[in-house]
């Protein structure tokens, strides 16, 4: 029996060899390694715990339960079709990051302590911001930088609330958390970022959509899915999340809505199924928590199918917008069936994946009294049904004929979709298997007659209400256009107000704010006049003033002591 | 039998070798013996340690004249630490020095340049290995004039005047030194410092006492270029040849030694610091040194002369790690001795494998070079890292020591000014690689190749000792810390 290594180690260093190779052994091995690394991660059973000693400091590297070993599993699978999807890239960076990627990811879920889960949150970051910046544009460039800004705060503000932990508790142990000190805010605050909650969600409408085709099949699957099991593990059953989750179901779906960039549509549309894990985790534990790390594992699959669909066609056609696709259908007629497989799944049509998870949220919140929250999800679902479910095939393989002929999507891509397909398929129809790899044991029993006809009719009604929008040209034209989120209160409206408030404000204020400009250019004016290469600090000094310093500093010195013999 | 003369052969060796070199001539042979004495100085240095872990304090009375009154080499944790600092920077420097001097040195001067580091080699190595105040002046000119003249090497006719400036100034450190140590002697009539170390004890009260302390002071905190006393150092390290200039970066540490040696075991810190109250001093200069300089660099249009900039903030950290007369903060310093020595080494030779094939430190002329160079570049970026103090990488460590150091006392302040140095190391860091990755190069230029081999395998040794040293503190952190606590406990 070969003793098991760290299961992230084989990602991470196996990454690290990824780009001294020659293109065609990079490929193999870049789908090899998840594979190994799987096999690697069977030899490990829940209930091992590892520590390293650095600098003085036990270090908790490995802790596996049920709960870290199933996103384990999970984000193997995710490497392995991204890998695989992204079979034909020649792009030793993309390759090389994308595997680290989720090496970090798995080094997260694994984390033992707040150290260790700090290192994976910030190598996270660092890792995936190249799948964006591959696309080699400045609009990607800017995204990348704002998304690498963003989650480097949320790092730190993990590591400051980590400090403050240790402060007052003495424990670097990541586990359950009361929300009852500051550490814990800034803690939540930091798995809120990369969770997307309301109001912080901007870095994800932000870059996702301007990540590379396969970009962006990495990037939907590790780094939200590691928050949820980062809130699962500490603030399992933290009623505020209940709301906060609610809210994130639902308002993404007016934006999606109108939204015209099909990949930022399920950028939106991830946002909203994230909501529903987040109410899932706020209802506690037991159903709750199943019922959110099931949605997680199902949504992985279905919205990597989903944004792989998108990236074959914005591979094929160089196109994403909604406006100008349409009519697909007869150039890439597989694209087109998986698509809507992914599309069933993630509306949560019976048989399909999404129905066997998501339905279980739900009925949690029933159990528990939530009845508004219920109602919230089950429009929130209407609304999937609608920007997802609908909208995507819709507007890229049907709709109006747009007159783009291309080829059908390279055959690595059909296959990583074709498999994704299937286990969407397998999952939704047979759960048994994923309910057997759920934290707590399973009593939901999904296909009753009272949740398939509730589903089936929130849904056939749904397709109704789509089909009479269309009918009688009401559903919102697709238009070239750029919608207003949240961000539009730090790009636009805050500074706006404040030079509005500014500008109106009485004459005294008005010169406080002259004043405090004119005070801040002579400061900066005086640190560049100071430091610059002519500048007193940085330039280089005559030795005649040179030796007088010194003879300053000798008497500063003689002066000192002797003020100290004084009583 | 050779084993009991470790002590001294430490540093004859190189003493010798350097007139031998002289007679040489020929440049190869030249650096086959200063590559051959700086391994045998690394090997003798690493017994040495060993046999102080071991068997406790080594002393070695030169000529076999008994300690107080003959000259005495004494090896304990702290100097023989010293002692592999100095000779693995200096091993590392001379593999990477032929293809780095061949463009940075005139070819008439190659081999004063050998003779010249292997003087320079044996001054430092008796510094830090001699246990007589005096002795320490001696090494002090010999490695100060093989300094001076090594600065001149360089091609730039600056580097003239800036080994001038550095001959005046660091001559009045030097003499400041000699005057503190004089009057020491006046006071104790011994040169040995421990037993310089029993004797002074009774004369503390006297105004001599004051007066020597404050010319070692500025004197030492000239030598080691502390705030604001540093002005000789950034035109020294910009226009000295490469090589010369990652010797230096030694230099520096070897006085903050000196310093510890000094103000721990032979004034103790009872009175330098708990009657005296230098860390009062000392704390605002090194907190202003890290600041103004680290901004400093910031500006900076040459990578030589940031670099330099950022080593005279990072000697900041190093005594504000002595000022918090704690030994969380003094194994911060004697860590970060050896940190700090692999990290500048590695930037500096990177930027002087760029210097082959560019010929221009200029922050202008180092666009797009991230692609033409990507192994160099590479190695840049992680020792800026490790400068920066990123996790897993030795930076990470040392700051650690020093914010814990900070937090002890309860000095937030400091604690956050720390951080804050290290967020300004990644604007000056982020400069160069925003230059070397994201910009177009010059399509006037005609592009460069990568560096040779001889230059990647020592840059690239440094950094692998960048992040092992990160990951595994046992023999960096672990050494620090006892050397720490034998300072502490006033060991002679």
């Amino acid at each position: 029996m070969i003793e098991p290594l760290h299961p992230a180690l084989i990602l991470l260093l196996g990454s690290l060899l990824l780009p001294l190779l020659p293109n065609g052994y990079r490929k193999v091995l870049l789908l090899a390694l998840p594979v190994a690394s799987f096999v690697n991660l069977l030899g490990i059973e829940a209930g091992m715990q590892w520590t390293i000693s650095i600098a003085g400091f036990d270090v908790e590297v490995l802790r596996t339960d049920k709960l870290s070993l199933l996103f384990g599993y999970l984000f193997h699978l995710a490497a392995f079709l991204s890998a695989l999807f992204a079979f034909g890239l020649q792009d030793r960076v993309q390759q090389t990051s994308g595997l680290m990627y989720a090496g970090a990811a798995v080094l997260a879920v694994f984390a033992g302590d707040l150290i260790v889960l700090f290192v994976g949150w910030e190598l996270l970051a660092l890792t995936s911001v190249f799948q964006i910046w591959a696309r080699r544009n400045e609009r990607a460039r800017g995204a990348g930088m704002r998304y690498l800004m963003i989650h480097i705060s949320s790092g730190l503000l993990l590591l400051v609330g980590t400090a403050f932990h240790y402060e007052q508790t003495g424990s670097l142990g990541f586990g359950p958390m009361a929300l009852d000190d500051p550490a814990a805010y800034l803690i939540l605050l930091a798995f809120g970022i990369k969770c997307a909650f309301p109001l912080l969600h901007n870095w994800l409408i932000d870059a996702y959509p301007e990540a590379t085709p396969t970009g962006a099949v990495f990037l939907s699957a590790f780094t939200t899915k590691v928050a949820i099991y980062a809130l699962a593990r500490s603030f399992a059953g933290v009623e505020a999340l209940i709301w906060v989750g609610a809210i994130m179901t639902v308002f993404p779906i007016f934006y999606a809505m109108i939204e015209n960039d099909l990949r930022r549509v399920l950028g939106y549309s991830m946002i909203n199924q994230l909501g529903f894990m987040v109410v899932g985790v706020g209802l506690g534990e037991g159903m709750g928590v199943n019922g959110a790390v099931a949605h997680a594992f199902t949504d992985v699959i279905f919205k990597g199918l989903l944004f792989m669909s998108m990236g074959a066609v914005l591979f094929r056609t160089g196109h994403i917008n909604g406006s100008d696709l349409g009519g697909l259908y007869k150039s890439m007629p597989i694209t087109t069936g998986l698509c809507i497989v992914g599309a069933a799944s993630i509306s949560a049509f019976p048989l399909f994946s999404g129905f066997v998870s998501k339905t279980m949220v739900m009925a949690a919140a029933v159990d528990q009294g939530h009845l508004w929250v219920w109602l919230i999800l089950l429009f929130a679902s209407a609304g999937v049904l609608h920007h997802a479910g609908i909208k995507i095939p819709f507007f890229a393989f049907f709709a109006h004929d747009s007159g783009i002929r291309c080829k059908e999507a390279p055959s690595h891509m059909l296959v990583a979709m074709g498999l994704a397909a299937a286990l969407c398929v397998l999952i939704g129809s047979f759960p048994q298997f994923l309910y057997s790899l759920l934290p707590y044991p399973v009593t939901y029993e999904p296909y009753t007659t009272t949740h398939i006809l509730t589903q089936l009719q929130l849904l056939l009604f749904s397709v109704l209400g789509f089909t009479l929008l269309q009918v009688f040209k009401l559903y919102p034209p697709e238009l070239r256009a750029i919608n207003l989120d949240s961000d539009f209160l730090y790009r636009r409206l805050f500074p706006g107000v404040v030079q509005t408030m500014v500008r109106i404000g009485t004459p005294v204020r008005d010169q406080v704010s002259i004043a405090t400009k004119r005070w801040l250019n002579h400061l900066i004016i005086i640190i560049k006049r100071l430091h610059t290469p002519d500048g007193i600090l940085s330039r280089t000094w005559l030795t005649n003033s040179s030796v007088q310093i010194i003879l300053l500093l000798l008497s500063i010195y003689l002066l000192y002591y002797l003020l100290q013999r004084l009583p | 039998m050779i084993a009991t003369h470790l002590p001294i052969l430490q540093v004859v060796i190189p003493l010798m070798a350097a007139p031998l070199c002289l007679l040489l001539r020929r440049p190869r042979l030249c650096w086959a013996l200063s590559l051959a004495v700086s391994v045998i100085a690394l090997v003798i240095a690493l017994l040495l340690l060993g046999r102080a872990l071991s068997e406790g304090p080594i002393s070695y009375a030169l000529g076999n004249w008994s300690p107080p009154w003959g000259i005495e080499y004494r090896v304990d944790v702290v100097n023989a630490f010293m002692l592999i600092i100095i000779a693995a920077i200096g091993t590392i420097v001379q593999i990477f020095a032929p293809r780095s001097i061949s463009h940075e040195i005139l070819p008439s001067q190659h081999t004063l340049f050998y003779t010249l580091y292997l003087l320079f080699l044996s001054g430092l190595l008796g510094v830090t290995i001699t246990g007589d105040t005096f002795n320490v002046y001696v090494f002090l000119e010999i490695s100060a004039l093989s300094t001076y003249a090594l600065i001149a090497l360089g091609r730039d006719r600056r580097a003239l005047t800036a080994a001038f400036r550095y001959l005046v100034l660091g001559s009045i450190g030097a003499t400041f030194i000699l005057i503190g140590i004089g009057l020491m002697y006046m006071m104790t009539g011994t040169l040995n410092m421990a037993d310089m170390a029993q004797r002074l004890q009774p004369m503390l009260d006297s105004r001599t006492a004051l007066a020597a302390l404050a010319f070692l002071g500025v004197g030492l905190t000239l030598k080691l270029a502390l705030f604001p006393l540093h002005i000789w150092l950034p035109d020294a390290y910009t226009y000295a040849p490469t090589v010369v200039t990652v010797l230096m970066g030694v230099v520096t540490k070897v006085w903050i030694y000196v310093f510890l040696r000094f103000a721990f075991t032979i004034w103790g810190q009872e009175f330098v610091f708990t009657e005296m109250h230098l860390q009062d001093l000392l704390v605002p200069l090194s907190l202003i040194g890290m600041l103004a300089a680290s901004t400093a660099a910031i500006f900076q249009r040459n990578v030589k002369r940031m670099l330099a900039y950022s080593s005279v903030a990072q000697i900041g950290y190093m005594m504000l790690g002595v000022s918090f007369v704690s030994q969380t903060g003094l194994s911060g310093t004697i860590v970060h001795l050896f940190n700090h020595a692999l990290l500048q080494a590695a930037l500096f030779m990177a930027l002087g494998a760029m210097l082959l094939r560019v010929g221009s430190p200029l922050l202008d002329d180092l666009r797009g070079i991230g692609r033409q160079m990507p192994w160099t570049m590479a190695a840049f970026v992680l020792g800026g890292l490790g400068l920066i103090g990123v996790p897993l990488t030795v930076g990470f460590i040392s700051k650690w020591y020093f914010i814990l150091a900070a937090l002890e006392k309860g000095w937030w302040l400091v604690a956050s000014l720390i951080l804050l140095t290290s967020l300004l190391a990644v604007i000056y860091i982020w400069r160069v690689v925003e230059v070397a990755y994201f910009q177009q190069p010059d399509p006037n230029t005609t592009p460069v190749k990568e560096a040779p081999l001889s230059m990647q395998l020592p840059i690239w040794v440094l950094i692998m000792s960048i992040l092992f040293f990160g990951i595994s503190t046992k023999w960096t952190a672990g050494l620090a810390e006892r050397a720490a606590a034998w300072l502490f406990g006033g060991g002679p």
